[in-house]
């Protein structure tokens, strides 16, 4: 298949592990920060093909994980509420809160829907102007600009309708708090390919002089990761801290101009907690207030109360590259897919998820 | 435990829509509800179709319901789909189907000519699947009420004396044959249901599968004295991933898969690579796996290339004693990965 088979061949791969193989005299932690970019790792088993001394640790950029219990606790209200059409993507729906999920929702008669893209919504929403629509607004700088159009279009068509639960997030802050933290092992990092694609990667050229870290934006195939991490170690090696850019065939230092200008006119930037890792400051995107007509969360006015993750889930130490998902004595037991105690666990792209999809050793009590 | 949240959603007081997907919520739903309520040691079995004996034959016994959205599809509709669907679980222990019965629940104000097509398809699908549909049903619900039209079809017929295929059969060193590509159906059913446009649409493999079966049954017989083939399955919805974890389960072994020997259609993997889909669980309605002693898998595959049906068929992997319960795939690099049962439906990722 064009523009996917190039980047999955088995011969290229072998000859960019012998490579890294070759290049690689020091231990070198590296952090992939995309989820997308750990289910890639996990899928193929990229790190089993790495050297000894080139240890993975698996970022915080799973948009289903990080959402916190709170906001879902608010789309599980909203969308019980009658009258209510509640558009999700996929993967939010089966994410616990507090005390239930979306497919719970639906189960109990609420209309949850899946749909590929906010525009999905917005139609929904013309089509049936007796109900209100709330889409579920999650993801990184990937999902804002769409999410962005549809508030955008929503306005100008004059809908009334319509209007979405903002839980968006950014990833250089979540990044500068990680390097802040006094046990940080990352030496390098494998900056995320879709992400950069909108917003470029000058962010990640201040990180990597204020810290003295290289970074790689980084795709999302098999032979992307490997020749991303093979840049990372070149540059720990030659003692470099710079953002190099292996993801060209998407990626341009400013990216996408049209799309951040259109986030900037619907968004700005708020005060965001994680899940798993807490509040860091201005590390995500709310409405502006123009677009307060379009905010679910003031239109509904749904009170949740705060919620406390289980002590037991070691996913803050997963996060920062401490501890991997495999040494939490809950994981594969008490902690699964279906009833994950912790962010990672959440959606496939978690690291904990993608260990238990694809790494799970036979030793492990099948729940 | 300390735990005070968020609790684990057991899915124990209501349906939802995952305990139809073939994973691990049907198997659930069985294993809660229906065996306990039933206990019969045929059912437990947890085979496509029930073998028994009655009268001095051994006969085959099935019933699936269809109630797949959009009604018609490219390659195929609802109502040869009801007709192949049960043909193919009896295929799956060796039996010819003989007769057909068929029950349609009807949504008031569906449109007469589309239950004529149905009607129509049924009745092309039989012939070619060469049974006939003898006793049937009506019923009519308010609008609202139903989608349209769904169809339950149950089939008899007679299984080969001294034959005997059971997914609890499966024993290390057996091989592992896909009759063709994977996730036909689904890909197809998904890209209409959405509104996706491919440059090269996929079409469902909606088929009867007893002929093909015929083929490989002739061909393995001679083989060997213990029965060459021990078990066969459709990999319908959950896929071939869900299949061969039921095998893998009731057999107590393991399956050890060749990412690389298994066939997937250019358009199929184009369409999972843009919707966030895995081919190994995506829904097909005219392949089999059959689970092949070593010694007739070379004649069974050989059998299964020279039928229609079976053009692309191939060795996927091995039954193994190692990692009982589970399903690896070795991928292309080299590297092997655990396939998961999944717990749902597959859900489109974000991104």
């Amino acid at each position: 298949m064009k523009f996917i088979d190039e980047y999955r061949d088995p011969k290229l791969a072998r000859s960019l592990v012998a490579e890294i193989h070759k290049t690689v005299t020091r231990p070198a932690v590296l952090m992939e920060i995309c989820g997308g970019q750990t289910h890639t790792l996990m899928r193929y088993g990229i790190d089993e093909l790495l050297p000894q001394q080139v240890e993975m640790v698996h970022g915080p950029g799973c948009p289903v994980c990080v959402t916190p219990l709170e906001i879902i606790d608010k789309a599980v209200a909203i969308a019980s509420m009658p009258g209510v059409i509640l558009v999700s993507y996929g993967d939010m729906l089966r994410v616990p809160g507090s005390e239930s999920d979306l497919f719970h929702v639906k189960a109990a008669g609420g209309d949850v829907r899946i749909v590929y893209s906010p525009m999905d919504a917005l139609r929904i929403a013309r089509q049936q102007p007796e109900r209100r629509v709330v889409f579920f607004a999650v993801g990184f700088e990937t999902t804002a600009p769409a999410n962005a159009m549809a508030v955008w279009q929503a306005k100008r068509e004059g809908l009334r309708n319509f209007s979405i639960l903002v839980s968006h997030v950014l990833v250089p802050p979540a990044i500068r708090l990680l390097l802040g933290l006094p046990g940080n092992r990352v030496q390098g990092f494998i900056a995320p390919g879709h992400v950069c694609t909108v917003m470029g990667y000058t962010e990640y050229e201040e990180l990597a002089a204020e810290f003295h870290v290289p970074f790689v934006v980084g795709g999302f195939e098999p032979l992307d990761l490997l020749e991303a991490i093979l840049m990372l170690v070149r540059q720990l090696e030659e003692g470099r801290a710079t953002v190099e850019n292996q993801y060209a065939r998407s990626v341009t230092r400013l990216g996408n101009e049209p799309a951040r200008r259109r986030m900037r006119e619907v968004f700005e930037a708020a005060h965001r907690k994680w899940r798993g890792i807490g509040e860091i400051p201005l590390s995500g995107y709310r409405l502006r207030p123009e677009y307060a007509a379009f905010d679910a969360e003031q239109i509904f006015g749904v009170e949740t109360r705060q919620v406390e993750e289980p002590a037991e889930c070691i996913s803050s130490r997963v996060l920062q590259g401490l501890a991997k998902p495999v040494d939490c004595p809950a994981f594969g037991t008490r902690c699964t897919p279906e009833s994950p105690l912790g962010a990672p666990m959440v959606s496939s792209e978690g690291a904990c998820a993608a260990y238990y999809q694809y790494r799970r050793h036979a030793d492990v009590v099948m729940p | 435990m300390t735990l005070s949240c968020p609790l684990p959603l057991a899915a124990k007081d209501r349906i939802l829509l995952g305990h139809g997907s073939g994973g691990k919520l049907s198997a659930e739903l069985l294993r809660d509800v229906f065996l306990p309520a039933f206990r019969s040691p045929v059912l437990n079995r947890l085979d496509d179709q029930a073998v028994v004996e009655a009268g001095g034959a051994r006969l085959a016994f099935t019933t699936d319901s269809f109630v797949v959205k959009p009604l018609f599809f490219r390659g195929g509709d609802i109502g040869s789909l009801a007709v192949y669907g049960t043909v193919n679980d009896l295929a799956m222990c060796g039996a010819e189907a003989l007769y057909l019965s068929a029950a349609f629940i009807l949504e008031e104000g569906f449109a007469m000519a589309a239950l004529r097509r149905i009607a129509e398809s049924m009745a092309r699908a039989a012939e070619a699947a060469g049974v006939e549909i003898v006793t049937g049903d009506t019923k009519v619900v308010e609008k609202g009420s139903g989608d349209g039209v769904f169809i339950n079809t149950a089939g008899i017929g007679l299984a080969p004396v001294g034959l005997s295929l059971s997914a609890a059969n499966a024993r290390p060193g057996d091989r592992i044959l896909l009759s063709g590509t994977l996730g036909d159906h689904g890909i197809a059913i998904l890209s209409e249901r959405e509104g996706i446009a491919f440059e090269t649409p996929a079409e469902s493999d909606s088929a009867p599968l007893n002929g093909l079966v015929r083929e490989m049954l002739a061909a393995t017989a001679a083989t060997a004295a213990t029965a060459g083939i021990r078990a066969m399955r459709d990999p319908t919805r959950g896929g071939l991933a869900s299949t061969l974890h039921e095998i893998a389960a009731q057999s107590g072994v393991g399956m050890a898969l060749e990412e690389e020997a298994i066939p997937i259609r250019e358009e199929v993997r184009g369409a999972c690579e843009l919707l966030g889909l895995d081919p190994l669980y995506v829904a097909n309605e005219g392949k089999l796996v059959a689970i092949v002693a070593p010694e007739a898998a070379e004649a069974a595959l050989a059998a299964m290339r020279r039928h229609p049906l079976g053009a692309r068929a191939s060795m996927i992997g091995t039954v193994t004693g190692a990692h009982r319960g589970m399903v690896t795939l070795k991928s292309v690099f080299g590297t092997t990965r655990l396939v998961n049962m999944l717990a749902g439906d597959q859900l489109p990722r974000i991104c």
